[in-house]
């Protein structure tokens, strides 16, 4: 590790650190219907959303009509984004000709399997994608399918964690808000503007934007290139701000007409981080205890920095079977050190395992590095920071949500080491809530270590139609030993997680692949959003109880490290056998120098 | 349930026209009137013709100019229309297998230069339309370059200097060379008469 390395580090976070309360704040004068500065321009707007759908903005709903609002919104969204794809060749902005007869050599088929997994995909706010942009999808796909899922996916889980706050805050009522309200005011006054900033900020530096068909460039030594083109920086924009990740192009934030600098690359990760951290805030002050917020913001916190170092450390420490090649890992002020291999030079090492935190922290799952090649460890750390469920900040909306269904965890497994019904925030956390909690936990778990578990031995025959020329599941790895076991566990815990970073090397557009990665997503999208939903009806029906002597403050260092202590252990407890089986064994016999 | 397909199927309508046309639409008029030149893939042309993109890698071979990094875009490499790493993995046999050959090639090719090598010059980058190579890879092939041009290690050495990047705002991200436009410069400032 370097001085400059370890200096980028602390100065993102103390970035973040300074943006989470104006943003929670602003935030949640938002969702409570009152103004800020932007309701001048913003507010009739806003208005126009509600007279176009018929949506009456004072009414409030239960639960479960909040749950079925959701379900509605996110099946209509769904339907769009599949309809879109599979009619591009007809639809204006295509250029290439993807899905005709003029696409280029190169194009992947819009098949149906590929379709169903790239819209279950960016409507939970995952974006895995079994494709790659520039080689698959039409300008008109990228704009009025996947950008408008960027935006109506990370509302979504903005509007979910919004109402359990709502849960957290009310007493002995019936109704948690209404989602099209939630939902068009996060759209509105947080992801539009926000967005629009970064755009232009990133056009500015060097990202695309324009809508003309690819350039085929003459190169120096006078061979042909072809250059795709787009338009990427508004895409970029809420990609990363959504904490989305779904990349324009193939290589993703690695690319340099996604990701030109390494100021935009820090207004990235920042843009990830932005509407997580400040809902911590938001959280707090909607509760009306801000160091409520702030202890949920500071286990997050610990679990960055040590997952950053972490991966950091073994990036720049490299690849001992590489250094045996003649090549230099120690960094010096003119060359990077540590592994290269699948990294950016004007990233670098720090920046990339910086990166790489922050986006499966967050349920982003953009890279800027490529996760496969990352060393054993370097790769350990984003597969555990998904497997705990990305609660370290974590997904807009999602992250928050996530970590209170820990922290309902973390309080009720207190309460029964001391006896006491267990209480959060002035609510009893009874068998509902940890049922709940449980159901969350148990189906996403499930999901990644079922699925990973038959794609490791299932096998098909060749050339049928649910695997195509690969055979068995294990015939689409790029690498093999436990990395290959890897990519499949990266996978299906991206998926389920609903992260969308992957151990790229997997060939996963094939129809089983395609459906299992899919059901993975859905399971870890909505089977953790409609018990969270449950329990802020439930909890919004409750009077708060007094806080007395042998209340556990949920505001101090022994919460905080109780709560650290539940994500780490539930995690650690649940995937360790798995994860022993892929980085860590693997992690040993790269010393060792075996090669697969 | 039933009541809320209505709103639900109006509101992805409505949310469609807003972020899906309007937005990138109001982002791609600002960028094209701000940003024209960005916007547009910073094209460089020669003779009314393109050459390449400033930013995004093209490939070169010739012993007169710097060479970039290894690249897994497209079949050949440098396929700015199929963007892609190696994903490869730290125990792939195929990762050690390339870098032997790129190592065993760079050591061909600039055989003055003994050190070990910078972690950047035989390793595939992410995108493999990295535009850029760290100041040491450059360093590694001066010798050879002026050479080829006739020119001194010195002479070469200075351009270079003059094209080599600092961290962005003094602490983010790495030093780096563009390759494309130091070559461009090399053919001006140092050209091969043929």
């Amino acid at each position: 590790m370097t001085p400059n390395g370890i200096l980028q580090i602390v100065s993102f976070f103390l970035l973040i650190l300074a943006l989470a309360k104006p943003m929670g704040a602003y935030m949640t004068r938002v969702f409570n219907g009152q103004r800020t500065f932007l309701h001048v321009l913003l507010r009739p707007l806003e208005r126009l959303c509600y007279a176009l759908t018929g949506v009456r903005e004072d009414v409030e709903q239960r639960w479960t009509q909040y749950t079925a609002s959701m379900l509605s919104f996110s099946l209509f969204s769904f339907v769009f984004v599949y309809g879109i794809q599979r009619l591009q060749a007809f639809l204006p902005f295509n250029p290439m000709g993807f899905s005709s007869g003029h696409a280029p050599g190169n194009a992947t088929a819009m098949t149906p399997d590929l379709a169903f997994n790239t819209a279950v995909s960016f409507v939970t706010n995952t974006n895995w994608q079994s494709y790659g942009g520039e080689t698959t999808l039409s300008y008109f796909v990228q704009m009025v399918a996947l950008t408008v899922q960027n935006f109506a996916s990370a509302a979504v889980g903005v509007a979910i964690a919004v109402a359990l706050i709502r849960g957290f805050a009310r007493q002995q009522a019936n109704a948690i808000g209404n989602f099209w309200v939630d939902l068009v005011r996060g759209t509105v006054y947080v992801f539009l503007p926000i967005s629009l900033l970064i755009a232009l900020f990133f056009a500015s530096q060097g990202a695309i934007q324009n809508l003309n068909s690819y350039t085929v460039a003459t190169t120096v030594e006078g061979k042909q290139q072809v250059i795709a083109q787009g338009p990427v920086a508004s895409q970029e924009a809420i990609k990363m701000l959504g904490t989305n990740g779904g990349g324009f192009f193939n290589a993703n934030s690695a690319h340099p007409f996604e990701n030109p600098t390494p100021l935009t690359n820090l207004v990235q990760m920042v843009a990830i981080f932005l509407i997580p951290a400040g809902l911590t805030y938001t959280f707090g002050k909607t509760v009306g205890d801000t160091r409520q917020g702030w202890a949920i913001f500071a286990a997050m916190s610990v679990l960055f920095l040590a997952g950053a170092f972490t991966l950091y450390y073994f990036e720049q420490s490299g690849n001992p079977n590489l250094q045996k090649l003649g090549i230099e890992s120690m960094a010096s002020a003119s060359q990077p050190g540590g592994n290269m291999e699948g990294k950016e030079v004007r990233f670098g090492i720090a920046a990339t395992s910086l990166f790489g935190t922050v986006t499966t922290d967050a349920s982003c799952g953009a890279v800027i590095g490529m996760h496969d090649s990352f060393t054993p460890i370097g790769g350990l750390v984003p597969l555990f920071n998904m497997e705990v469920g990305e609660v370290i900040f974590g997904g807009t909306g999602a992250g928050l949500y996530g970590m209170l269904l820990f922290a309902i965890l973390g309080v009720f497994i207190a309460g029964l080491m001391v006896g006491r019904t267990p209480e959060y925030i002035g609510k009893k956390i009874e068998g509902k809530e940890v049922k709940m909690a449980m159901i969350a936990l148990l189906a996403t778990s499930a999901a990644v270590l079922l699925f990973a578990g038959i794609s490791s031995v299932i096998t098909f025959p060749k050339d049928a139609y649910w695997n195509g020329s690969y055979g068995a599941a294990t015939g689409n790895l790029n690498n093999g030993g436990p990395h290959g076991f890897g990519e499949i566990l990266y996978a299906y815990s991206s998926g389920a997680a609903n992260n969308g970073s992957a151990f790229a090397g997997i060939n996963a557009n094939t129809p089983w692949y395609n459906l299992t990665i899919g059901l993975a997503m859905l399971i870890g999208r909505f089977l953790i959003i409609i018990p969270m939903l449950a329990v802020a009806g439930h909890l919004a029906s409750k009077k708060r109880v007094p806080v007395t002597s042998g209340t556990l403050p949920t505001h101090g260092p022994l919460f905080v490290g109780l709560l650290v202590g539940t994500v780490v252990i539930v995690g650690a407890l649940t995937f360790f056998p798995a994860l022993s089986l892929s980085p860590i064994v693997e992690h040993f016999l790269m010393n060792q120098g075996r090669l697969f | 349930m039933i009541k809320q397909l209505l709103p639900g199927f109006r509101m992805v309508l409505v949310l469609t026209v807003l972020t899906g046309l309007l937005y990138p639409g109001v982002v791609t008029g600002l960028a094209q009137i701000l940003f024209k030149h960005q916007a547009n893939g910073s094209l460089i042309t020669r003779n009314g013709k393109v050459i390449g993109s400033e930013i995004i890698g093209q490939n070169f071979t010739k012993p007169e100019y710097f060479h970039p990094r290894p690249s897994a875009a497209g079949s050949d490499g440098y396929d700015a229309s199929a963007s892609s790493g190696s994903n490869f993995g730290p125990t792939s046999q195929k990762l050690i297998d390339r870098t032997k050959a790129s190592v065993a090639q760079l050591r061909a090719e600039n055989p003055s230069f003994k050190p070990e090598l910078p972690s950047d010059i035989a390793t595939a980058s992410a995108s493999g339309l990295d535009p850029h190579i760290s100041p040491a890879s450059a360093a590694v092939q001066m010798e050879r370059v002026a050479q080829a041009r006739g020119v001194t290690r010195e002479q070469v050495s200075r351009l270079t200097r003059r094209f080599t990047e600092g961290r962005d705002l003094g602490f983010l991200g790495e030093p780096r060379v563009n390759v494309l436009r130091l070559n461009l410069a090399l053919d001006e400032r140092f050209p091969i008469s043929r």
